[in-house]
């Protein structure tokens, strides 16, 4: 029952990503070159949105449904592995114009050589588990 | 009845990507879309290699579930609920026609000339997508989480390292877009 929650919320999600266009890359190409408001929009909404919203849930101690603790972790302390990290990241973004919700998205939507860049996402992951130990965090 | 197919914009869009991130809290879970690739490394022995692949990944198998969803997702909105164009700026689009021959901006959803199946012959599309494709799995990893992760969840916490991976993501793209395009393409 509750695998079938996920499977609504990704349903959910992947026709939001679709259907905002955030999962097109010529709108990531657009937001690069500073060509809209549409991305920044979407994000900004979102985070604002976000932003009261883990504000009045964390003021207010809700819990999740189950008693848990809520997943709202601070996250480690330092800079380099998320300039670095980060850097790798949008460089990737701005190559595939995809991240990583939209692969899959996309990978439904019939574009079959985004399967392409999954693998590669894959293997990079992968990568990073080998020689993450070599590298400042 | 064309309404259906027209795109949403960023005001319902914003919104209802928050309103994905309350519901995954509300059941215990974080708003990210990469810690997935690390459960499939797992899933797939990776932990053999590498400690980082070495932990209990049944426990996340709800994340593939939220994948396989995206893929479901992905498949009804292309085609049912989409004519699966996109317009963008035309300054834009003239540019991407006059600098790198692209010309399906406002006709397409992705452009053909890289993303269509006959493309992948070209062995240099085919490492554009395999190379970012690792640039982005080892750069989300590495960061910690990539653009729902650090710039919808990290960010609505008010986690500063989120704030600085997400300056990374906009560098890097920035980089890749005004320098390294021109040399690829």
């Amino acid at each position: 029952m509750r695998y079938i929650t996920y499977l609504v919320i990704g349903v959910f999600f992947g026709i939001i990503m679709y259907k905002s266009e955030a999962a097109s890359w010529f709108r990531i190409y657009e937001m690069f070159q500073f060509g809209s408001f549409h991305m920044y929009g979407i994000i900004g909404s979102a985070l604002v949105i976000g932003m009261i919203g883990v504000q009045i849930l964390k003021r207010a101690s809700i819990k999740p449904l189950d008693g848990s603790e809520m997943s709202l972790n601070p996250k480690d302390k330092g800079w380099k592995r998320y300039l670095f990290g980060g850097i790798l990241f949008g460089l990737g973004w701005a190559l595939t114009g995809a991240c990583p919700g939209p692969m899959y998205v996309l990978a439904g939507s019939g574009y079959f050589s985004i399967l392409i860049v999954i693998v590669g996402a894959i293997v990079g992951t992968f990568l990073y588990g080998l020689i993450k130990d070599k590298l400042p965090h | 009845m064309n309404w259906i197919y027209e795109p949403w914009p960023w005001y319902v869009s914003g919104p209802l990507i928050a309103l994905i991130m309350f519901v995954l809290l509300l059941i215990g879970k974080q708003f990210g879309m990469s810690s997935n690739l690390r459960t499939a490394c797992a899933a797939m022995g990776a932990g053999k290699a590498s400690d980082f692949f070495k932990f209990d990944w049944r426990s996340e198998r709800w994340n593939l579930m939220v994948v396989l969803g995206a893929v479901i997702g992905g498949f009804i909105a292309a085609n049912y609920l989409s004519d699966n164009t996109v317009e963008i700026n035309p300054q834009v689009a003239k540019q991407l026609a006059s600098d790198y021959n692209l010309k399906s901006a406002g006709d397409t959803y992705l452009p053909p000339e890289i993303f269509s199946s006959e493309a992948l012959g070209d062995p240099q599309i085919l490492g554009v997508l395999l190379l970012g494709g690792l640039l982005v799995g080892f750069g989300a990893r590495y960061a910690g989480g990539c653009t729902s992760g650090h710039a919808i969840s990290g960010l609505s916490n008010l986690q500063l390292p989120s704030l600085i991976a997400v300056l990374g993501f906009f560098v890097g793209g920035l980089i890749m877009i005004h320098f390294l395009y021109p040399l690829i393409f």
